[in-house]
């Protein structure tokens, strides 16, 4: 059965996702918004994986399979960030990034 | 006899004891641990004494037995470095003399060091000495002799810096270190080269006059002497060195600056002598094979008995008449070795050296002991502090007054017979020279008579508190030695140490006997009239008929301020500040660029390094892009 949408549009779609994360990575102030265009990130890769695999294997599975693996990795990544962003406010009361630069001194 | 051992293990079990857990040790206790352990060693010292002794002479002579050697670091079929026991008859004498007057210092220090802050590092020290001076006299081979040689020598420096608050004492210990080291070099160039021609260091192979040992190093010269008499001679550098002879005698006065006990132990009975030692235990190798080097051997020697002896007469110092009085003695017993032959009446200079040797560790002993019971007293080194003292101190009186005139050499005393052999000995090679050690003789006699009416008779000195004898851990050990001074110049010396081996028998030349006894007595009468009283005018009459040399005595002849010129104004301003410059600036300025290069540079990257985490990613995605810019149109 071929697809109804061809590959290219799903690949503009995970492009933009991919840069509006990264765009949003470098701009945003917040460390959670910094965290959510992570996760944009990521989530465009997994768009690209499950694509490729469906239109240039269709009889295989790894790709599938390899983005639920960076599912899962980035669920354990976001709980880790997330506990290092509480601590951070624990600390300094905020979460903004630009106060976070102990490690220069 | 395989226990000798134990003379070694003992000592070293209380070095180990006292030195790691004696801060626990409450009191004195950790004086006694440390003389009952040397006492013990001081027990098997004597019975190895009495059963070599009694062991049959093969073919008239008495064995050399080896009851240990273990071979310690082999590197070639030749090259083997052996620790081991060596017990031949100056072996066996000088342990017996190293334990006995050791055993003596440490009961006396109980009293003496008294309170000290470091008691028990200073039985430590002790232990540590008598280890290392043991080792030294039982070694089998020269390596092994040449590292208890450096032991000794640390543990020397360690006791004569023991007061390390007192800036003289510290360097008074840097002083004596530097020079016997420096010694020491030529020592270990001598065993080299002695080494190399003969492929041993083993003193027996060495010893046993077999000339095809020294085959490879016949015919070889150096700058138109023999190698080998260079090589004996460097050998002889480093006894020189160590038994203090001119001109590397300087830092035996300065020792002083130690506590008296160890004076008396190592800088007067046992180490310093250390250097005859060496010289009779390789007198076959010098007497066969570079005789030049043993005359040379016996006019430093004679050179330094007479310039000690002189000095001796002048010093103010009671502790450095002695030092003095020391160095002139050791002068004597180098220079019977010097003068000695191989065999049969020949002999006697070797066997008169050892006596000599035996003899004055006790009674040296004994008048450091006693001056260090003056001190103890009187708070002072000076003479000047002293006088009057007979009263005070009767025992110490007493036992000095022996030990004086063993020194002086007046009969019974043990001084007498060991002296009366050295002379006949030089007498025999050279009348003139024999002349000469006989006025030296004469000189001992009368500065050691000047020390003691000084001390002892005079006008008393003011003091704060009342004088009052030694206690009794002190006065013991001054009995005994005074006991042995009196006694044991009536041993059959011959018959236990020799030349050669065989059975000597001591008979006394009376010509010579009675010449030097009546110079000796003259030389007393005169020191008693001058210094009796403490008031006569004389002694000041003659510093100034004597003038300038009495100002050059008193001040050593300045060798001191040679040496200081020296090493001052030539070897550091000439070599030592250049070096220094050029490791400041050429080597450190190397080192330093880089490091300042490297600081420059890192500093200009700095900016880079803003700590925002934002701008790192945009350079990395920068730097990514630029990456796939590259990969996919280059």
């Amino acid at each position: 059965m071929e697809p109804i949408i061809s590959m290219e549009y799903y690949l503009i779609v995970s492009s933009i996702m991919f840069f509006a994360g990264i765009y949003g990575f470098i701009t945003r102030r917040n460390l959670i918004a910094i965290l959510i265009s992570i996760e944009l990130v990521l989530t465009s890769t997994d768009i690209n994986f499950a694509v490729f695999n469906r239109f240039l294997f269709p009889h295989q599975l790894e790709g599938m399979f390899f983005s639920l693996f960076s599912i899962g990795v980035s669920a354990a990544e976001t709980a880790v960030a997330i506990a290092i962003i509480i601590n951070i406010y624990r600390n300094i009361k905020n979460v903004e990034v630009r106060n976070i630069k102990k490690l220069k001194d | 006899m395989e226990y000798s051992i134990l003379i070694l293990i003992l000592p070293l079990l209380g070095f180990l004891t006292l030195g790691l857990a004696g801060t626990r040790l409450k009191g004195k206790t950790a004086g006694y641990v440390g003389t009952a352990l040397l006492a013990l060693a001081a027990l098997t010292a004597y019975c190895t004494a009495a059963q070599y002794f009694n062991l049959p002479r093969i073919d008239g002579i008495r064995p050399s037995l080896r009851p240990f050697n273990w071979e310690w670091m082999r590197f070639t079929e030749h090259l083997h470095i052996d620790l081991g026991i060596l017990l031949d008859p100056i072996s066996v004498m000088m342990l017996v003399v190293i334990t006995t007057v050791s055993l003596m210092v440490h009961i006396y220090s109980l009293g003496y060091m008294e309170g000290e802050r470091g008691f028990q590092r200073y039985y430590a020290f002790l232990g540590l000495f008598t280890f290392s001076m043991s080792g030294l006299v039982v070694a089998t081979n020269i390596f092994q002799m040449y590292i208890f040689w450096e032991l000794v020598g640390v543990s020397s420096y360690l006791l004569i810096g023991f007061y390390y608050t007192k800036p003289e004492a510290v360097a008074a210990s840097k002083k004596a270190f530097i020079v016997t080291r420096f010694a020491d070099l030529f020592f270990l160039i001598g065993i080299l080269l002695v080494s190399y021609f003969t492929r041993t260091f083993d003193f027996g192979l060495l010893c046993s006059g077999d000339s095809a040992l020294f085959a490879s190093a016949m015919g070889k010269t150096f700058m138109g002497a023999a190698v080998l008499s260079w090589a004996t001679a460097l050998i002889f550098i480093g006894a020189a060195g160590k038994s203090a002879m001119f001109p590397l005698h300087i830092w035996l006065p300065d020792a002083m600056e130690g506590p008296t006990p160890v004076s008396a132990l190592i800088h007067a009975a046992t180490m310093v002598v250390a250097g005859v030692f060496l010289v009779a235990r390789l007198f076959p190798v010098y007497y066969f094979f570079t005789p030049e080097v043993l005359h040379g051997i016996a006019y430093i020697a004679a050179f330094t008995a007479l310039y000690a002896a002189i000095v001796a007469c002048v010093q103010t110092d009671i502790k450095r008449v002695l030092a003095f009085s020391t160095i002139s003695q050791i002068g004597f017993m180098l220079v019977a070795l010097g003068v000695s032959g191989m065999n049969g009446h020949e002999g006697t200079g070797y066997m008169a050296a050892m006596f000599h040797l035996f003899t004055h560790a006790m009674f040296k002993a004994l008048l450091f002991l006693g001056a260090g019971a003056i001190i103890h007293t009187v708070h002072s080194n000076e003479m000047s502090r002293m006088g009057g003292l007979r009263k005070a101190m009767p025992l110490t009186h007493i036992t000095f007054l022996a030990a004086c005139l063993a020194l002086a050499g007046i009969p019974p005393f043990s001084g007498f017979f060991s002296k009366d052999e050295i002379l006949s000995a030089v007498f025999a090679f050279s009348p003139w020279m024999g002349a000469g050690m006989t006025f030296i003789a004469a000189l001992t006699a009368f500065y050691m008579f000047r020390l003691y009416y000084n001390i002892f008779w005079g006008k008393p000195a003011e003091h704060e508190h009342p004088l009052h004898e030694a206690p009794a851990s002190m006065t013991s050990p001054l009995l005994f030695l005074a006991l042995i001074s009196l006694v044991a110049g009536f041993l059959p010396f011959g018959k236990f140490v020799s030349s050669n081996g065989l059975e000597y028998i001591i008979h006394l030349d009376v010509r010579i006997a009675v010449g030097s006894v009546v110079i000796a007595i003259a030389a007393i009468f005169a020191a008693r009239s001058l210094y009796r009283n403490g008031t006569s005018a004389v002694p000041d009459k003659m510093a100034g008929f004597f003038g300038v040399f009495h100002k050059a005595a008193k001040n050593r002849f300045y060798i001191d301020e040679i040496y200081q010129f020296i090493t001052h104004k030539i070897i550091f301003r000439c070599i030592s500040r250049p070096l220094a410059w050029f490791d400041r600036h050429i080597i450190d300025g190397f080192l330093n660029g880089l490091a300042c290069i490297t600081g420059k540079g890192s500093l200009a990257f700095r900016w880079m390094q803003t700590g925002n985490l934002q701008s790192y990613a945009l350079l990395m995605i920068g730097g990514c892009l630029l990456l796939l810019f590259w990969v996919l149109f280059l």
